[in-house]
């Protein structure tokens, strides 16, 4: 039973109801982080990435930093960041085209977590709020989407229902 | 076994043709949260708006930008003549628009390396000032060469431009001042040059900008006020502090007098290096053929064999230099009496010693151990103003601490940007700490430049970021070098003072300057004599 397959183009079909309330909960959780992130960076007209850019270690430190070198694309990168957070929560919440939303939500934790890597040697202008070692939130949350990705719930509870979920 | 599970023949009738109740209600199922959302949103926005609109009734003072001398003045032509090309004339002359091939040579492979490296680009974007430099003086041969090939780099251009010399060089400043050819000097010599070439510049109506420690000693500084007075010359003193926004809107705070009664200011002076300690590199071809000593050591009552280390190094002999107290006492002292008007202290203790660069192991010393202190510390006070201002110096330890002043109902800290915190004790904002309306743990003023808009509720992001020096640096209003604007301030009251018919003079002028002087020198003596020294204002003579 539990392998049976869903009749939609997603395999979405076998969970309990726990399994699916606490899959759509998680969801709803790294949405509302997602949105208030993106809410937050729209309405101060005076954040930009640019800080966050330059404070870059690790390995790929170069690329963040050349990108804080050039005033466009830092403006395009803050619209981005910005307006992009709050798309992807909003598809979160809403479960609205909701496994293009979690592929772009691990795209941007890849990114945050590759310009700030908690390395041994790291040490950043922002302090961090607890203590990491190469794991951090934006890792953990970089999994749980991926886990959200293969356990998809959109198109059971959600705006996906409508699109991904019809028989003719 | 999997009691919970909904069963394929629930599901079958949703995934018929037409969307069924169920399909509406799982669909819409997340919505209701967005309206939580929403909710949150703004009350959060709400509490923070209304949490720094009382703040900023509570404290008065705007986020703009402070107004600055501004002309529409762009004529006439200036001819400007510099005197000096050492350490600091090739830093003003490149932000009189006009910079060495080779140093923007180096400035292009630099940038190359590192996208982030701006300071080709943002020299290139630095505003044309409309003047030339017609003449150099320099008593080192390699220097007086220099300053030639970066007078005639009209283009700001590397080594691959097109030059056009418009500078001759004068062997003494006697002969470039008498040339006819300048309209305004920049005077970049070691200290015991300041005043001869200043008052001989004034003479003759030539505009003056010149470095600081104005002069080298206290008749020198009645001196050359008494001639700039007279003279009908814009003179600038070259703490291009004066520029810093932030110093600005500290200034306005004080005459809002948001942070109470003063009683303490503390400045400091941090450096770690034998650069910063003055001990500069002695360049390999500097010899008595390439250096003119006699002339250097004119106005000297104590005269010296030739000695490059002293020529190259004489910030470390009281011989040349003033030691802490003009160098560096004087930029702080200076921002102060810019925020305060505190002007002449009327009285100064000072102490310290030559405690790191002693021997010549330490110091990196050729011949001689300075005898200039690398640790030195001045209390001046100001029983009329019933506050003490502090200053301590090392030149060996590079711990950053910033300006501070002290008052009862607050106080300030001074960067490039400026913080203001209330007092926990504070008479004046007792009822509004109370009504938590201000958290003596957050700043209830944060002046960022760049930044357009005033935020008590400055993110801790912001925060560091800022404090580092990392926020605006390539953003809207793009980064500019005091030294540039401290300079075209000086160019702007030189066009003004002629569209007017009247002196005009700028920001740190001759007063300010004398102020600084008399200053700087009261600390040295008292340093020098191991006596207080006190400033008496009705004779105004030191005693």
């Amino acid at each position: 039973m539990f392998k049976e397959k869903s009749a939609g183009p997603l395999p979405c079909e076998g969970y309990s109801n726990a399994q699916l309330s606490m899959l759509v909960i998680l969801r709803l959780a790294i949405g509302w982080h997602f949105l208030y992130e993106g809410i937050s960076k729209i309405l101060n007209p005076n954040w930009s990435s640019i800080g966050f850019l330059l404070d870059s270690k690790g390995l790929f430190s170069g690329m963040f930093h050349s990108m804080a070198a050039n005033p466009d694309l830092v403006n395009s990168i803050d619209f981005l960041n910005a307006w992009g957070l709050a798309a992807i929560g909003l598809g979160l919440i809403t479960g609205l085209l909701t496994q293009i939303a979690t592929l772009a939500g691990m795209v941007l934790l890849a990114f945050y977590y590759l310009s700030h890597p908690p390395l041994i040697t790291s040490e950043y202008a922002i302090p961090s709020e607890g203590s990491y070692l190469w794991v951090n939130k934006n890792l953990i949350e970089f999994f749980a989407l991926w886990v959200l990705f293969l356990f998809p719930s959109g198109n059971r509870i959600g705006l996906d229902r409508f699109i991904f979920n019809r028989k003719k | 076994m999997n009691k919970n599970k909904t069963t394929p023949n629930a599901e079958k009738e949703d995934n018929s043709s037409k969307i069924g109740r169920r399909d509406v209600l799982k669909g819409l199922a997340t919505l209701p949260l967005l309206g939580a959302f929403a909710y949150g949103v703004y009350k959060k926005k709400n509490y923070d708006r209304i949490a720094n609109s009382k703040l900023r009734q509570a404290v008065d003072l705007s986020a703009e930008s402070p107004v600055v001398f501004q002309t529409q003045q762009k004529d006439p032509h200036i001819r400007i003549g510099i005197i000096g090309y050492g350490i600091r004339g090739p830093q003003l002359l490149k932000a009189a628009g006009f910079a060495m091939p080779s140093e923007l040579d180096k400035w292009k492979e630099s940038s190359l390396k590192n996208p982030s490296d701006h300071r080709l680009e943002d020299f290139k974007a630095q505003e044309n000032l409309n003047i030339s430099i017609t003449a150099v003086c320099d008593l080192f041969d390699v220097n007086a060469e220099r300053a030639l090939s970066a007078a005639a780099n009209v283009g700001r251009d590397g080594s691959d431009g097109n030059f056009v010399q418009t500078a001759k060089r004068y062997k003494t400043y006697q002969e470039l001042l008498s040339s006819g050819e300048v309209d305004a000097v920049i005077i970049a010599t070691p200290d015991h040059w300041h005043t001869d070439i200043s008052i001989a510049a004034a003479l003759k109506g030539i505009h003056v900008y010149v470095e600081k420690g104005m002069t080298r000693t206290v008749e020198e500084a009645f001196r050359l006020r008494e001639t700039v007075k007279k003279s009908n010359i814009v003179f600038q003193l070259g703490h291009q502090g004066r520029q810093t926004e932030s110093h600005m809107k500290a200034r306005e705070a004080m005459e809002k007098n948001i942070i109470g009664k003063v009683g303490l200011i503390e400045v400091c002076t941090n450096r770690n290096s034998p650069n910063g300690a003055w001990v500069y590199d002695i360049h390999p071809d500097g010899n008595p053929q390439t250096i003119d000593w006699e002339q250097f050591e004119f106005p000297c009552e104590t005269k010296h064999p030739f000695s490059p280390e002293r020529f190259f190094r004489w910030r470390c002999w009281w011989d040349y230099g003033t030691g802490l107290g003009g160098d560096l006492l004087t930029h702080e002292f200076d921002a102060i009496n810019q925020i305060m008007s505190l002007g002449i202290p009327h009285s100064a203790v000072s102490s310290g010693g030559v405690y790191f660069y002693k021997n010549k192991e330490a110091g990196h010393y050729v011949n001689e151990v300075r005898n200039v202190p690398d640790i030195w510390q001045v209390a001046l006070e100001y029983p009329t103003r019933d506050l003490t201002l502090l200053y301590s110096a090392s030149l060996a330890s590079n711990k950053e601490r910033g300006k501070m002043i002290m008052g009862h109902d607050g106080y300030m800290e001074l960067s490039d940007a400026l913080t203001i915190y209330a007092d926990r004790e504070s008479t004046l904002y007792k009822e509004k700490i109370e009504a938590k309306i201000i958290k003596p743990e957050l700043p209830i003023y944060t002046y960022i430049p760049g930044r357009s808009t005033v935020d008590a509720i400055t993110s801790p992001t912001e925060k560091y970021f800022a404090s580092r020096g990392l926020l605006y640096t390539y953003r809207g209003g793009k980064r500019v070098d005091t030294t540039h604007l401290h300079i075209k301030e000086w160019i702007d009251c030189i066009r003004e003072s002629i569209a007017q018919d009247k002196l005009i003079q700028p920001s740190c002028n001759i007063d300010q300057g004398f102020e600084e002087a008399i200053t700087a020198h009261m600390a040295t003596i008292s340093y020098l004599e191991d006596r207080k020294v006190f400033w008496d204002a009705d004779k105004e003579s030191v005693v």
